[in-house]
């Protein structure tokens, strides 16, 4: 395999990491959404997400020539090894941050897939495809869910600020290349998330600036997700949701 | 007190019951036909939507993607029949923050079923399976029932909830044909579901305190004890198909009457986990009162919101 080849499965895998911790996520708030009409939307969002990861994966795993399968690359692989970007796998918190982080996903996914639709590699630009209707159609609900707490109360007001206040630290590292995905970034295949940085910038602004919040620019940038170093958060989503793989090895399910 | 006019619509009203005629929301209806109606209703509302919970216990910890797709799509699909349930109700003029006011304060019910603990994956099988399979038999029934909204309702969950036995069903069939392991947890979590879910059904007739009425106004279309037999009937060759031991020593085919005999239901575990003393009852409550809370800054926020907007509009059109 050549290092194109090797790229491109680490590319995948790291957009299925993203998917498949994301989407973890969102699913931890069915039964607990603050209306039912949001446990059945939030739902929705994260099966969103589960389907790419699985397109994502079982990709990677065709071109890897079917030596394991889809759930062997979520369920049976550790922190270090998931390389998904941090911002995907911070807990849900409340539902201010939820909707934040998707505000902030939603924008920045509506761009770059639309960029990687026109990847040179078929399958990735047909998965692209898809997923960025879905991104089009978050982003439809998750600008009006801040527009309203923004302009809600003190205490939603506040509530959303905290969520930038945190959420900003994380925003770096999505526009952050690596060089070997920079490699694949010139053969066609893959999209330079550094060019979106300031497209991303002012259109959050400008949004967030209609409904008076400030958007904190944060010195503090974590990254490393790509490279396998998280916060300590993924540690206890992998044990819980690999749980039954990691204590039952090798079965069928 | 019946006024003369009331007197003739009641006639009416009969008459169309015996006719087969859907009642629809604005049509005359007597008083205790609408309780009835709201009490069942919400019920069954407030049975989807408590019902996500013990399902929604492994959403994080199911064991491959498409099982969790497929579960999280099942207990989404709960959420959305909780949703048209309510809406259903709320078309004979009760308001559903009511509605969940009465199910937090206790004053109403929902199946005691979800009083039962998940312990193991395979409850995720057996649930789908058993519960959702008892659940279809009573609102295939209730898609006869005689308020129109109400059976439209049943007709479009039917489809979803045969889907969801279906998934229920190859759950087992996948750990029936598994490791000793994977067997024993699925034997395990048809034992404990067996019973709580022949209990769904509901008392025997000659003690279902609400049955005469709700027969009568054709709300309720075939007895509880007619019903829990042709769940039985159904389920105990699925039983043998999966090759697991049946729950209940007592399953025996009956020639004779051409129905499967069966053991005798605790009743007294029926009455307890009705009246509140079940094992997740206080849980299951708490955990719908905490998200509730939680969420109670969000949905004030949406109001002020919404007060903003109409007093900006307001202002402009002045």
């Amino acid at each position: 395999m050549n290092d194109k080849q090797q790229n491109t499965i680490r590319f995948l895998i790291g957009l299925g990491d993203d998917s498949v911790v994301l989407s973890h996520r969102l699913s931890e708030w069915c039964s607990n959404a603050p209306y039912l009409e949001e446990d059945i939307a939030l739902s929705n969002i994260a099966l969103d997400y589960i389907g790419r990861a699985r397109m994502f994966y079982q990709y990677a795993v065709e071109l890897e020539g079917n030596k394991r399968t889809e759930d062997d690359i979520a369920y049976l692989r550790n922190e270090r090894q998931y390389t998904n970007l941090l911002i995907h796998e911070l807990p849900i918190n409340d539902f201010a941050f939820t909707m934040v982080r998707q505000y902030f996903l939603d924008v920045f996914y509506c761009e770059y897939l639309k960029l990687l639709c026109d990847s040179s590699d078929e399958q990735i630009s047909a998965i692209a495809n898809k997923a960025v209707k879905e991104s089009r159609y978050h982003l439809k609900r998750s600008q009006p869910w801040i527009t309203q707490l923004a302009e809600g109360t003190s205490e939603s007001k506040e509530r959303i600020q905290l969520a930038l206040d945190e959420l900003e630290n994380f925003v770096g590292e999505m526009f952050l290349m690596e060089d070997w995905e920079l490699m694949l970034v010139d053969s066609g295949i893959a999209v330079d998330r550094k060019n979106l940085e300031a497209n991303w910038n002012s259109e959050v602004q400008a949004f967030l600036n209609k409904s008076e919040m400030c958007f904190p620019d944060s010195q503090l940038q974590i990254r490393g997700g790509r490279n396998g170093i998280h916060t300590e958060h993924l540690g206890h989503m992998l044990s819980e949701m690999q749980y039954i793989q990691r204590s039952m090895p090798g079965l069928e399910w | 007190m019946q006024t003369v006019n009331d007197a003739e619509e009641q006639l009416k009203f009969d008459q169309r019951i015996i006719d087969e005629q859907k009642i629809e929301p604005t049509d005359w209806m007597p008083d205790d036909y609408r309780k009835n109606l709201i009490r069942q209703m919400s019920q069954h509302a407030h049975s989807e939507v408590i019902g996500m919970q013990p399902e929604g216990n492994w959403i994080t910890r199911a064991p491959t993607l498409r099982r969790k797709a497929v579960l999280l799509s099942k207990v989404q699909d709960e959420g959305g029949h909780g949703l048209y349930l309510y809406s259903a109700t709320e078309s004979l003029g009760i308001t559903r923050s009511k509605l969940i006011e009465l199910l937090q304060t206790g004053v109403a019910k929902y199946a005691s079923i979800f009083n039962y603990p998940t312990l193991t994956w395979a409850d995720m099988g057996a649930i789908g399976w058993l519960v959702d399979g008892a659940a279809i038999v009573n609102q295939i029934s209730l898609q006869r029932t005689s308020y129109g909204p109400y059976a439209r309702a049943m007709i479009r969950i039917c489809k979803e909830e045969s889907f969801h036995q279906r998934q229920g069903y190859e759950i087992m069939t996948v750990l029936a044909k598994g490791s000793v392991e994977q067997k024993e947890m699925a034997q395990d979590a048809m034992n404990r579901n067996w019973w709580p879910s022949l209990m769904m059904f509901g008392p025997h007739d000659s003690d279902s305190a609400h049955s005469g009425k709700s027969m009568k106004w054709k709300i309720k279309r075939q007895s509880n004890d007619y019903l829990r037999q042709k769940f039985i009937d159904q389920t105990v060759p699925q039983i043998e198909a999966l090759g697991l031991e049946m729950p209940d020593p007592e399953l025996k085919w009956n020639e004779d009457r051409g129905h499967y005999d069966s053991g005798e239901i605790n009743w007294e575990e029926f009455y307890q986990v009705i009246n509140g003393s079940g094992p997740c009852n206080y849980q299951r409550l708490k955990h719908h009162k905490k998200a509730h809370k939680d969420g109670e800054w969000v949905r004030t926020a949406v109001r002020a919101y919404q007060e903003k907007q109409t007093a900006k509009n307001q202002t402009n059109v002045a």
